[in-house]
């Protein structure tokens, strides 16, 4: 069944007849990101109201592959374990030549986690359920068809005019959040542009409603006969939805390849018959650019508005979740007192690391896929050739590289013989924890883990000591006979030590904090 | 067979794109320059006769 869509009511703001008090936070786009950074922020007692220029869930799939990170940071906010039930739960992927399978990845998720490695989901169910729950929530109003047209910066806020269908009003806010979006026009209204490159190379994107059974995999092919000398790929959706990503080529007319008549018959060469409904298509021109800066003064951006990369990795709205969980706990500290403003570079200094990261990545892939004439073409094509003959040519084959979180770099204490996976700048690896998860246990706060050693009660931090599984020795413990863990409140190993030092412990929270010069 | 032909690089992306950094601005007789001056440094480099062969054999199997 295609999604129906339900547009969401316009109910007058106050604003329109009597001046609203401050605010603490205005979030610009109720996207996934604006929604999921409104619900981390209420997380911390912190209330906000979300304006959005429309008043309907994503039109198409659009973001479709949420990756174990994005799905813990869903599940912190409430809404993780409804996308798990609902989304398709895939780790094969099939990467073909031509007509034959060169290469495929398990993702072979290790036992012991609570949220698979990917799921696909459209993002119009992500958006209904974040927005069903941010209904629930007292701290949160969220705003339809309040359109911002105006950003001014002051010393410690920001007013903002918005237009709205019954007229238009202003609104002050300590902080501003932008999450509108590739084409943020927040990023307009503050004169800023994207630093990065842009790809002279256009897809066509498809969603189709089609019965049978297909396994739950990632299909890609480059220079399918179906599609010669281009590149096209299959993924499962919920609801019998498929989508269909086609290479087209830079000198294809977008509005011309959209039209049914010409995307049906590309599709049925894709899926071997006609017995399907086209139900979105769109088509893309791909960009790896951000912004060189996410904070400026009041203002702060967050996902797509921050950096744009092709799809090809999942690393878009997944990464822009990675945004929320850096700055909620920090926003929250500043707004609270107990931070500086300046906090909030250590969020810029992170995730534009992340974004690099991504970009790089994003980039790769792309170039790999749509290779310019002459030796990028060249050793593309022979490293496909080299695949059907040799195992190691295999691995460089970059259909994309999937979203992982990355490791921040990190000052933080660090002892060698603990294990790599948990080192610092690391998300916490998950782990079962009596009937439940570590992931569960985490966040929100500080916490100091101790593993083999007893430590004292440190302020500012809550103690947990579970018991030493086989999955916590191996991920947090190795040989070792004890160790201790500073976990901050977005699940990133902060520091660790081989046994407990409680001054150092206390120093670094301080730290962490800038609560220290 | 002594080849190594599993994967054996870390970071076979960030190499794959220095190689082809290494050849942007290049006409392609400068191209394949760079390429045979790399290949007889890796050959130099590995310095197995056996090996090589092997390599060469793997290489020219199914290309004419």
């Amino acid at each position: 069944m295609p999604y129906d869509y339900q547009p969401f009511p316009f109910v007058p703001p106050p604003g329109l007849t009597a001046p609203e008090t401050r605010h603490k936070v205005l979030i610009i786009g109720a996207g996934p990101i604006g929604l999921a950074m409104a619900l981390e922020l209420a997380n911390y007692d912190i209330p906000s109201v979300v304006l959005d220029d429309n008043n309907v869930v994503s039109v198409g799939s659009r973001a479709i592959c949420w990756s174990k990170r994005a799905l813990e940071v869903l599940d912190r906010i409430g809404v993780g374990e409804r996308c798990v039930e609902k989304g398709v739960t895939w780790k094969v992927g099939r990467t073909h030549h031509r007509d034959d399978e060169v290469f495929n990845f398990d993702l072979l998720p290790e036992e012991g986690h609570k949220m698979p490695a990917f799921i696909n989901l459209q993002q119009y169910y992500v958006e209904q359920y974040l927005v069903e729950a941010v209904q629930e929530n007292p701290l949160v109003d969220l705003r339809f068809k309040n359109k911002v047209t105006n950003i001014g910066q002051n010393a410690d806020f920001a007013d903002v005019e918005i237009e709205t269908p019954d007229g238009n009003y202003s609104l002050e806010a300590e902080f501003v959040i932008a999450c509108d979006g590739a084409k943020s026009p927040s990023r307009d209204i503050l004169g800023l542009d994207f630093d990065g490159e842009l790809f002279e190379e256009r897809f066509l994107i498809a969603d189709i409603e089609m019965q049978g059974k297909t396994p739950s995999e990632r299909w890609f092919w480059f220079e399918p006969t179906f599609h010669p000398g281009q590149s096209a790929l299959l993924h499962k959706q919920p609801d019998n939805i498929y989508r269909i990503d086609l290479q087209l080529g830079w000198d294809t007319d977008p509005e011309e390849e959209r039209k049914p008549e010409n995307v049906i018959p590309r599709i049925e060469k894709v899926v071997g018959h006609s017995d399907f409904t086209l139900d979105w298509v769109s088509v893309y021109t791909f960009q790896c650019r951000r912004l060189r800066d996410f904070v400026h003064n009041r203002v702060i951006f967050a996902g797509d508005s921050a950096h744009i990369v092709s799809p090809f990795g999942a690393r878009g709205g997944n990464s822009g979740l990675q945004d929320v969980d850096a700055l909620g706990w920090r926003l929250a500290a500043v707004l609270n007192g107990q931070s500086p403003a300046e906090m909030l570079q250590d969020y810029n200094t992170e995730r534009t690391y992340g974004a690099d990261e991504n970009l790089l990545n994003s980039s790769r892939a792309t170039k790999f896929m749509t290779p310019s004439d002459g030796v990028e073409r060249l050793f593309r094509d022979q490293v496909l050739a080299l695949a059907a003959k040799a195992p190691f040519a295999r691995s460089w084959v970059n259909s994309g590289r999937l979203s992982v979180p990355c490791v921040y770099p990190n000052e933080g204490a660090d002892d060698a013989a603990l294990p790599g996976v948990s080192r610092p700048g690391s998300v916490a690896p998950d782990a079962p924890l009596g009937d439940g998860w570590l992931s569960n246990a985490l966040g929100g706060r500080m916490v100091v883990l101790s593993l083999g050693c007893k430590l004292p009660e440190i302020d500012g931090a809550e103690s947990l000591s579970p018991e030493i599984t086989d999955a916590i020795r191996a991920r947090y413990l190795k040989d070792a006979p004890s160790a201790v863990y500073l976990i901050r409140p977005d699940q990133v190993v902060a520091a660790r030590w081989p046994y407990a030092d409680p001054a150092a412990i206390s120093k670094t929270i301080a730290t962490l904090w800038r609560q220290v010069k | 067979m002594n080849l190594i032909d599993t994967p054996n690089l870390a970071d076979h992306d960030g190499f794959y794109a220095e190689l082809l950094a290494k050849h942007r601005g290049l006409t392609d007789a400068e191209s394949q320059a760079l390429n045979a001056q790399l290949i007889l440094i890796l050959a130099n480099h590995i310095g197995d006769r056996q090996v090589l062969s092997d390599a060469l054999t793997l290489a020219h199997k199914d290309i004419a």
